[in-house]
């Protein structure tokens, strides 16, 4: 594309556009989700849930956020100040990257890269490090305890969900996410030929993303509030915001990857993309407000002793049909 | 410059009890407080631990932040104006409270309860173990990681809240029971609401149990932990769902049974399993159990006064001696004695609760456990801090 | 075989997990069961024990029943109340020169009128709704009212007058309701 004197590159400007359309489409989802967390959970327990503000307490959240800007940011004593301040940011802003491969809709993504499913496992790691940054310069023993947590967990859980993506990727012989979703059919996705791959990657997905019953860097009633115990006004919103928007990358790839993206059996569209993933988001909180928590070593045993062995099976049986049939 | 984290929080933080926890051989602890404000100590608990990791290597429960001088409020008011008192010490199984009480000035000043305020008694109190066991439950849950269990508990218990208030005109610290017999009669609201709750919640027991009982998440979280023998129950004097979880079948309604508790036939369930599976398997079933009991206590009740006549009245002076009263709490034993000097107030009222020799066993359950574990332990011991403070 | 039974109850075991998903899915669709407050209220507020409040007398709705004999203010283990007779009224000139007259001639003399209640003021912060006064009084002059919604932001709106509330009582006022407006 031509500006005047100088040419820029076409994909550039679509970073651009697409990064303020992803800042958009993650803070109307913050709020959407949080509201519809709370009112999952009220209705499950048999309450409303949030009903003030708005009607059926639609604006709850907007004054949630309202609240938390108003609120103080704290440091504690002996905190190192330049980490607890970037560690929420950096939690933050990886999400941006992760989405950029995403094909939301048949045209509809920023860039089609070639190793797009690479990229997003690539630098969703980057927020354990925020993580483990934040319980670690907060200066908080409860904190620590939730960032050991978080470090053992998720990259323990990273590993069967790679190779559960891995043996679709067999599969369809590539790693970009729109052609994964391009080669599946209408009705016939790869939950069907992968369904252990899927609950593998399911259940991984709610490891990683620290969703109960694997909320353990946050158990509120063994660490207080786990790494974000010393945080509070929009620091500590922000880590919620990186939790929702990692909680719909997830579910994005696992659409992509397993339920067939934007294809459905009539109108094709963003539409089903959307609204698969917004099923999948309800699954989430669905188990949330079901389950007890894990204790930690069962978490990892049931991550080394189950998860990663049935995903190298997977993935071997997988490949051996790929290179027979 | 400082060093190591011990030096470190010796100089900022800590106190007395943080001080005084002798260091371990090495750097690798850490010692640290759980509670007072923990979310899991239920209120004002604090154990200070020493972990290595996240295993505790060696834990010290703190009391007396919710002291209120229960003991002493005991001597400065008359025999009756000490009543209100009963219903705070452990608001959760207030009449049991009412009762031991109550049935100690009783005993001291030879008092006889008709027969009917006997049975009311019995009814408004199993009534009162059943919401109490089933805050337990909820709040359990909670410190396991499970939110929604404790709204479902709290959607019956308001049941029985609303039926108890029917009676005694409030919902959790209640003051029901008076020397001599019962405030209130049972009206025939009560008596057809209770009927109908009781199949109710025999209704809702199947649903609990397949939420959480039988959820293989729970079960790998509490069986196996937090192992109590019969023995280190005796040694602490750990009475109540406790003990009957450790395979003892302790109840003070069985072993010296009280007011009418001798023409009830129930179970005592108790576990064999000693962990902390066991101290909630036992606690479900006195649920069932209260709700028989309730049953028959309904159908055997008899017509007449609910208050004896020539009850005592506030200034009432009590004969001098001393006299003591158990009864069975939803924690334990309840223990209340009275010494009277035969002036209007006691000369001294001490005041047994269940939840202090249970909770004196944790230093040693809790030796090696995960921080996970000791939640769940603290959990199944069912405390009520006020309780332990007074 | 140990180990293959005990993988065979864990695998077992995840059935209770959809057990329990059916549950609570099954309680989202269900009616909620909590009371809404403000649209809704409860209506089982008829044997609750709201804060104490005077019974008036069978004749004279104005008028309490109490006999000013103070029983429950020394009852109360928390001293909530405070009870005064009206000063007894002056005699007036006639009337101590007629009940002289009276005496003189021999005839039995009128006793002085009952107390009548000067003051009952309740302090309801300091009350523990345990009912000694109401069980104590021997006219039955006490008794708990049934407001539950006491909201303020004002410490003193809780020391109650019993007496003017009873008199707005009277008046078809219904003084909780004011309580909790201002
Ligand atoms: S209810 Fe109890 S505390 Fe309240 S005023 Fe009457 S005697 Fe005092
Ligand atoms: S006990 Fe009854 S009659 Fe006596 S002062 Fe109190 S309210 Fe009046």
């Amino acid at each position: 594309m031509n500006i005047g004197p100088i040419t820029v590159p076409i994909e550039l400007v679509r970073i651009m556009v697409a990064i303020l359309a992803f800042s958009l489409f993650i803070g109307l989802n913050g709020v959407i989700l949080v509201w519809l967390e709370r009112k999952v959970a009220g209705h499950v327990q048999r309450r409303p849930g949030p009903y003030e503000v708005g009607p059926h307490g639609l604006l709850q959240p907007v004054a949630d956020a309202l609240k938390l800007i108003g609120k103080q940011l704290f440091i504690p004593k002996g905190a190192d100040k330049i980490l607890f301040w970037a560690a929420p940011i950096l939690s933050f802003l990886p999400v941006f990257l992760l989405l950029i491969p995403m094909p939301f809709g048949p045209k509809l993504f920023a860039l089609d890269v070639d190793l797009g499913l690479l990229l997003i496992l690539a630098f969703a790691g980057v927020n354990v490090l925020a993580i483990c940054l934040a319980g670690w310069s907060s200066r908080n023993k409860w904190s620590l305890l939730g960032a050991a947590r978080a470090v053992s967990q998720c990259v323990a859980y990273e590993i069967p969900m790679l190779l559960s993506l891995l043996s679709v990727a067999f599969m369809e012989g590539t790693l970009n996410l729109t052609q994964i979703v391009n080669q599946q059919e209408p009705w016939l996705w790869n939950i069907v030929y992968q369904p252990l791959a899927f609950i593998i990657f399911f259940v991984c997905a709610v490891a990683e993303t620290n969703r109960c019953p694997f909320d353990l860097p946050e158990a509120e009633s063994e660490l207080t509030a786990g790494f974000h115990t010393e945080y509070s006004g929009m620091a500590f919103s922000m880590f919620m915001l990186a939790e929702y928007s990692y909680i719909i990358v997830v579910c994005c790839v696992a659409t992509a990857v397993f339920l067939g993206g934007w294809h459905g059996p009539f109108y094709p569209g963003s539409w089903w993309f959307l609204g698969k993933v917004y099923a999948l988001i309800l699954v989430f909180m669905w188990l949330r407000w079901t389950y007890p928590r894990v204790r930690f070593d069962q978490l990892l045993n049931i991550n080394w002793k189950w998860l990663l062995p049935l995903s190298l099976l997977n993935l071997f049986v997988t490949a051996f049909l790929v290179k027979v049939l | 410059m400082l060093h190591t984290e011990r030096e470190y929080s010796k100089l900022i933080a800590g106190d007395f009890y943080t001080h005084h926890m002798e260091p371990g051989p090495d750097d690798r602890t850490m010692i640290l407080n759980m509670g007072p404000q923990h979310p899991s100590t239920h209120g004002v608990l604090r154990i200070v631990i020493e972990i290595d990791g996240e295993y505790i290597l060696r834990a010290e429960p703190v009391l007396g932040y919710l002291h209120r001088m229960q003991e002493k409020m005991g001597e400065l008011k008359t025999y009756l104006q000490y009543m209100p008192n009963m219903g705070r010490v452990d608001y959760l199984h207030a009449l049991a409270w009412n009762w031991a009480y109550v049935g100690a000035v009783e005993r001291l000043g030879g008092i006889e309860v008709p027969e009917r305020a006997q049975y009311v008694r019995v009814i408004t109190t199993e009534l009162n173990r059943i919401s109490s066991h089933l805050l337990w439950w909820g709040a359990f849950l909670l410190d396991l990681g499970a939110f929604t269990p404790i709204l479902y508990a709290f959607d019956d218990r308001e049941k029985i809240l609303d039926l108890l208030q029917i009676p005694t005109g409030s919902r959790l610290t209640l003051c029901y029971f008076r020397p001599g017999g019962v405030v209130n009669d049972l009206t025939k609201d009560f008596i057809d609401g209770l009927r109908e709750f009781i199949p109710h919640m025999r209704s809702r027991l199947p649903m609990y149990k397949g939420l959480v009982t039988d959820n293989i998440i729970l079960r790998k979280r509490v069986e196996g932990v937090g192992i109590i023998t019969e023995e280190t129950c005796r040694r602490y004097g750990a009475t109540g769902p406790v003990v009957r979880g450790s395979g003892l079948a302790y109840d003070v309604r069985r072993a010296e049974p009280y007011s009418v508790y001798d023409k009830f036939d129930f179970e005592i369930p108790t576990d064999k399993e000693c962990d902390a599976m066991g101290r909630y398997n036992v606690r479900v079933a006195e649920i069932e159990q209260s709700l028989r009991i309730i049953e028959q206590a309904l159908d055997a009740m008899p017509d007449g006064p609910h208050m004896v006549k020539g009850a005592p009245k506030v200034k009432w002076k009590a004969p001098a001696g001393e006299s003591y009263f158990a009864v069975e709490g939803a924690r334990g034993k309840i223990g209340v004695h009275v010494v009277s000097d035969g002036s209007n107030t006691p000369y001294r009222v001490k005041l047994r609760a269940p939840g202090f020799c249970n909770m004196s066993l944790f230093a040693e359950v809790a030796r090696g456990v995960l921080i996970a574990d000791a939640v769940a332990i603290l959990g199944s011991l069912d405390l009520v801090i006020p309780e332990l403070d007074r | 075989m140990n180990g293959i039974s005990q993988m065979w109850k864990n695998i077992s075991g995840l059935w209770s997990l959809i057990v329990g998903l059916k549950i609570t899915g099954k309680y989202f669709v269900c009616p909620q069961v909590t009371v809404h407050y403000p649209r809704k209220t409860v209506d089982n507020l008829s044997t609750f024990r709201g804060p104490v409040e005077l019974v008036a007398s069978d004749n004279d709705p104005t008028k309490p029943k109490c006999i000013v004999c103070l029983q429950c203010a020394g009852a109360c283990p928390s001293g909530c109340l405070t009870v005064a007779a009206k000063p007894a009224p002056k005699p007036t000139a006639e009337e101590i020169k007629a009940k002289k007259e009276a005496e003189a001639k021999g005839e039995k003399v009128k006793k002085a009128a009952p107390k009548e209640l000067g003051t009952f003021r309740y302090d309801f912060t300091l009350c523990s709704l345990c009912g000694t006064c109401v069980d104590t009084c021997p006219v039955g002059s006490l008794q708990f009212s049934s407001d539950a919604y006491l909201a303020s932001r004002n410490k003193e709106d809780f020391v109650y007058d019993l007496l003017a509330r009873l008199a707005d009582q009277a008046k078809g006022i219904k003084s909780g309701s004011s309580q909790s407006k201002e």
